[in-house]
């Protein structure tokens, strides 16, 4: 069954701008990110300067033991996180032009992983107070000072992207450096990023890069590059940060086929609706049988 | 560098973008390997062998650029007769003094020439210079002395034209004692040494090879580890023979680039915190007796060359610290120095001070209590001192050892018994404060004052001014002889705001300098040796031309050539690419059009071309220097290597380093194997009788008993998360949750080997010291074949100590004092140590481990001091 933006009952396709279908006539381009974790050097450049920008809270001081990642995941207090795979595969399906030394047969993938800001997002769905909202460029924002901690959002969003705060218990996440964008600055991560690895622009440039990018590793032989996110036909009518990885999705933590969670919602209240009538009508059958029997 | 400089890696990203290969020699696999082409894991500590087997490659398949080499290298330069080699010595040259471990180098010499070195051990010819016909024959330790110094017979030729043979055929030339020297370093036999696969080494052979020549350029980029060997200078020499053979050097995407543990320590061996030099590499006098400013200038300097001109720079330099004092009537000033006496060098500060012959210790921005060999040996060191300063921005290890350091936990030190008194002061950061970093590229970037500094925090500008006017001011009125130094200095810099910083321009424009009538310099071939000018470091002569700051240009790489020159400015003169003279051919004609940087310009008469010309800019590629010439006149037109003595770049070098003209593999100071090339294990020459200490036994080596309690090979090392010993981020939380713990990584297989669990914990044991480490098993560690048998590598990041948000035990607990003899620098980059599974004894249990371990292996205080 393909998804249904819940908010305009719209099937994605049909007008997918998320900020146009947010209610804004006249708008910047739908803003994103584009993270090519091809060349990322794992340098977590990206993770530092969110929080320093952001002036999110330290995240734990924990060893985990899973290789150099020891901020384990997005949450509450990492926006930008970085994952370490490493692998027993040769290297040579990490780049172009690679002509491995036969001895290897080892890979390190770095990947920086971050909020999606999906088209039909869900976390925005469910949101009762309103904190969350979509902004001008097409991206999904929570406000700090409307957020009252009911916490419907964090099993709303299908990646497990948006956490609730230990001690504060509201919900946070990556707000693509809204204040930044505001004033024309890019998210304090792409600014970072010293390899490009993290690309940021408006999404229709970013997929045409994306899809040149893939196009380049393919023609190199580097046959299991992938987009992910890029498709606007998915479950959640496509990402606005969205990645070109180096093996399936669930190797870097990332869902293989995320659906927006409130797509059922419509069927499953017209189930309820029915369900209701049918209860209802059972049960004034059954009260005007009574009345006959009696 | 990816794995610790993240930023700059961005460079080879684009590079690699652009189809460069990228291959990263490398024991561990790290941020690099997984971005690079070839990742060659190689035994640590056998660079030479794996370099040599390349350059006896390049030899043995003639893929050598012969017309590069032949006209700009030292290649066809015949040598005396008396030169022996280690083909000749199984393992050592001529003139090896076994008593005093060092080498007597006047064998090392060019026929017919004395040559005297642009860098390094310059004072190793004093005596045969300035000290007349009298200088008996000796072989005094030159790095026990600290003095390269007293050789020879005196009075020796030097100047003198060297016999060269451009046939490259004459035996005694130094390209067939090259060929001979690296003969044995064969694929198989690197294989051995070093545990890379023979196909591996040849793949990286035959791609270094492919790109170089002509057409295209290769270029070596190394980090600090490489210097820290008993053999460190020797590995980049070997990395600088083999950029000569392939016409690497002077040329764009050529070179050997040096990246560096900080942020302008290019800066701070320009303007030196060293304590062997001047500002510009002009050498620190010797106590010599009566020597004056001529003599000293005699014997530093060459008489060809741009060095020549020393006199000046050294005039122009009295004249920026002494002002009008300075006249020639008192050799402006140069009594005014201070002189050496021995070897100031850290280590050996730490010795002076447990000796107590050191009572007092400036530490700025530096944390030796975690980031120097043998921590244990340092913090020792500071408790026997009189006054302690500690300038950074946290109370590290180095400024709190004396109550919470790992010796009073063990009850070796009672702090109500230390008498050092501990000063700390917060020091201001970067975006604090106006001032300049260089890079490795000599490029200096002026970066401007975001915010003030915060609470006491101050500028080490600031900490210097300051100090000095008060010292100044407590001595002004003084009529001893002592104090004229520090009362005639001009020390006159204005300040702005409230705290009295201050005007970083203003030190700028006096290390720019400036002429009689006070206009800037813009140049340092305007400098006089007559005490006309004024200039505060020579190859910085330039900087503030016309009284701007040229570097702060910021002018964007869209608006400017690739070159972009008008970027910063990089000394000296702004040239980009030192030694540019070599990417045109002896003609003056570029290469190919694809690598043209500079050209002679037959109409103009002229060098011209992208970059400055790095050549007397009207010398033709014609001229041949008339008999008797002397400084950058006695250089001919086809000699690009301005800075030394025969105008050529020296695939052997006559004189300068104190072991050995020829980089020659030999095993570290500690190591699981025998030299498989020579009878000579270690060098025989790396500094270590100065430093005996029962604190710094060292472990039998190489296949003596007791080598096998020490089975693994050690390194210790940086990751992307920290910044050396730590002080910059184990205080930040941002940082420091990205890198918690101190952890070791093991292979899976040694982790079998040993019982190590993932994620436990390990104690690595050392003669020195045990520490304890979270374990990382990972696969990017990679078990090597060395001489048949298994060998496996205990990796150590070194970024943690007692204090901070994150603590972990110092991996420089572990290290020993056995140190280059050119530079002294510590071999922390390749020992032997143990690990077991399990956390380390606490209190005095844990020296007792250690001492087991040194029982065990029968350490004395003589084990692994031999020659």
């Amino acid at each position: 069954m393909a998804p249904v933006d819940i908010q305009i009952g719209r099937r994605p396709g049909v007008n997918t701008d998320p900020a146009t279908q947010g209610g804004y006539q006249d708008h910047p381009p739908r803003m994103g990110f584009f993270t090519d974790t091809s060349v990322c050097i794992g340098c977590k450049a990206c993770e530092v300067a969110c929080k320093e920008w952001n002036a999110i809270p330290e995240d734990g001081l924990v060893f985990t033991g899973m290789s150099m990642d020891n901020s384990q995941g997005l949450g509450a207090s990492t926006w930008r996180h970085v994952a370490f795979i490493e692998q027993r595969k040769p290297i040579a399906a990490r780049d172009p032009g690679v002509q491995h030394d036969g001895d290897g047969d080892f890979r390190w993938l770095m990947a920086s992983d971050v909020c999606k800001h999906c088209t039909h997002a869900a976390c925005l769905d469910v949101c009762p107070t309103g904190s969350l909202f979509r902004t001008e460029f097409g991206t999904v924002v929570v406000q700090e000072d409307i957020c009252n901690g009911c916490g419907y959002c964090i099993p709303a969003c299908p990646y497990g992207v948006i956490d609730q705060r230990k001690g504060d218990g509201r919900a946070w996440k990556c707000t693509l450096c809204y204040d930044r964008l505001s004033v024309g600055q890019e998210p304090a991560c792409a600014k970072n990023c010293p390899t490009n690895s993290i690309q940021f622009g408006p999404l229709d440039e970013l997929r045409e890069r994306a899809d040149a990018r893939l196009a380049r590793l393919h023609e190199a032989g580097v046959t299991e590059a992938r987009l992910y996110g890029r498709d606007p036909h998915d479950g959640v009518g496509g990402d606005g940060a969205f990645f070109l990885l180096l093996d399936e999705p669930e190797v870097y933590g990332l869902p293989p086929d995320p659906v927006v969670t409130t797509r059922d919602l419509p069927s499953m209240w017209k189930h309820v609706a029915a369900a209701a009538v049918t209860l209802i009508g059972g049960a004034l059958a059954a009260f005007a049988a009574g009345r006959r029997i009696s | 560098m990816a794995e610790c400089h993240p930023v700059g890696f961005q460079w080879v990203m684009e590079a690699k973008a652009r189809g460069a290969k990228v291959i990263h020699v490398d024991p561990r696999f790290t941020r690099t390997s997984a971005l690079a082409d070839i990742h060659v894991p190689l035994r640590a500590g056998t660079d030479i062998a794996f370099l040599g087997g390349i350059i006896n490659y390049v030899l043995t398949h003639e893929k050598y650029f012969r017309e590069y080499v032949v006209a700009y290298t030292n290649a066809g330069t015949i040598l005396t007769e008396d030169y022996r080699d280690t083909e000749d010595l199984d393992g050592v040259f001529s003139g090896l003094d076994t008593d005093e471990r060092s080498y007597d180098f006047h064998t090392w010499q060019y026929e017919g020439m004395e040559i005297q070195a642009a860098s390094g051990k310059r004072d190793q010819q004093y005596q045969d210079k300035a000290g007349g016909k009298n200088g008996k024959p000796s072989s005094r330790g030159l790095h026990k002395a600290g003095r390269g110094e007293a050789h020879g017979s005196g009075g020796v030729a030097i100047t003198g034209t060297p016999r060269v043979d451009p046939t490259l055929q004459h035996p005694r030339c130094v390209f067939q004692v090259l060929k001979r020297h690296y003969t044995r370093y064969t694929p198989e036999t690197v294989s051995d040494i070093c545990g890379v696969p023979v196909d591996t080494f040849l793949q990286v052979c035959e791609l270094l090879a492919e790109n170089s020549g002509r057409e295209r350029t290769s270029s070596f980029i190394y980090s600090v580890g490489w210097t820290q060997h008993t053999v460190g200078v020797q590995y980049i020499r070997t990395a600088a023979i083999l950029q000569q053979l392939l016409g690497n050097i002077g040329r764009p995407g050529g070179g050997i680039m040096a990246l560096r543990g900080h942020a302008s320590i290019q800066g701070s061996t320009d303007i030196p915190t060293l304590f062997n030099l001047l500002p510009g590499y002009i050498p620190m006098p010797h106590a010599h007796s009566n020597e004056d400013l001529d003599a000293f200038i005699e014997a530093e300097s060459p008489k060809k060359g741009y060095w020549a001109e020393m006199r000046a720079y050294t005039v122009s330099l009295f004249k920026s610290w002494w002002g009008p004092v300075a006249t020639p009537d008192n050799d402006f000033c140069f009594d005014y120095l201070p002189r050496l006496t021995g070897n100031h060098s850290t280590y050996e500060t730490v010795i002076a001070q447990l000796a107590g012959d050191c009572k007092g210790y400036f530490l700025l921005g530096e944390n030796p209590a975690v980031g120097s060999a043998n921590a244990k040996m340092q913090r020792l060191g500071m408790a026997n001192l009189e006054w302690l300063v500690v300038r950074d921005f946290s109370l590290i290890e180095s400024a709190t050892w004396w109550k919470d350091g790992p010796e009073i936990e063990s009850g070796e030190l009672n702090p109500a018994d230390i008498g050092t008194e501990v000063f700390f002061l917060p020091a201001a950061a970067h975006t604090e404060k106006d001032g300049s970093f260089t890079n490795t590229q000599r490029m200096l970037q002026w970066h401007h004052q975001a915010v003030e500094p915060g609470g006491d925090a101050r500028s080490d500008l600031w900490f210097t001014f300051h100090l000095g006017r008060i010292i100044r001011e407590k001595l002004a009125g003084s009529t001893d002889e002592m104090d004229r130094p520090i009362l005639d200095l001009t020390w006159d810099y204005p300040t702005k705001g409230s705290i009295a910083e201050p005007e970083a321009e203003a030190v700028l424009a006096e290390i720019n300098g400036w002429d009689a009538e006070g206009a800037p310099l813009s140049s340092y071939e305007q400098l006089n040796e007559d005490g006309s000018t004024a200039c505060g470091c020579w190859i910085y002569c330039g900087v503030y031309t016309n009284g701007i700051n040229q570097a702060a240009r910021r002018k964007p790489a869209m608006l400017q050539d690739w070159v972009a020159k008008e970027w910063g400015w990089a000394w000296p003169a702004n040239r980009r690419i030192l030694y540019n003279r070599a990417s045109a051919d002896p003609d003056g004609k570029p290469w190919s059009e694809r690598k043209a940087l500079v050209w002679w310009d037959e109409a103009k008469a002229k060098w011209s071309g992208h970059d400055i010309p790095d050549f007397s800019a009207a010398k033709s590629p014609h001229y041949r220097p008339p008999t008797g010439a002397t400084g950058a006149d006695a250089l001919s037109g086809v000699d690009p290597f301005v800075m030394q003595a025969d105008g050529k770049s020296w695939l052997f070098v006559p004189a300068g380093l104190t072991d050995g003209p020829l980089p020659t593999h030999y095993e570290p100071q500690e190591s699981p194997v025998p030299n498989l090339l020579y009878r000579q294990q270690r060098n025989p020459v790396r500094q270590i009788t100065s430093l005996v200490h029962p604190n710094d036994r060292f472990q039998p080596s190489g296949g003596e008993p007791g080598t096998d309690v020490f089975p693994y090979v050690c390194s210790t090392y940086r990751i992307a998360e920290h910044h050396t010993a730590g002080g910059m981020t184990r205080f930040l939380p941002y940082l420091a949750e990205l890198a918690p713990e101190f952890f070791c990584e093991v292979s899976p297989e040694l982790a079998a080997e040993r019982g190590l669990e993932h994620a436990g914990w390990a104690t690595i044991i050392t003669a020195r010291a045990a520490i304890e480490a979270r374990v990382m098993v990972t696969e990017r560690m990679t078990p090597m074949t060395v001489q048949g048998k298994r060998l496996h590598h205990v990796g150590l990041p070194y970024h943690w100590g007692h204090s901070g948000l994150v603590t972990g035990d110092p991996a420089n607990e572990l290290m020993h004092l056995s140190l280059d003899p050119n530079v002294h620098i510590q071999e922390v980059k390749a020992l032997a140590c143990d690990i077991q599974p399990g956390r380390r004894p606490r209190g005095r249990a844990r020296n007792a481990l250690v001492e087991r371990y040194q029982r065990r292996a029968g350490v004395t205080e003589r084990t692994g001091t031999e020659v």
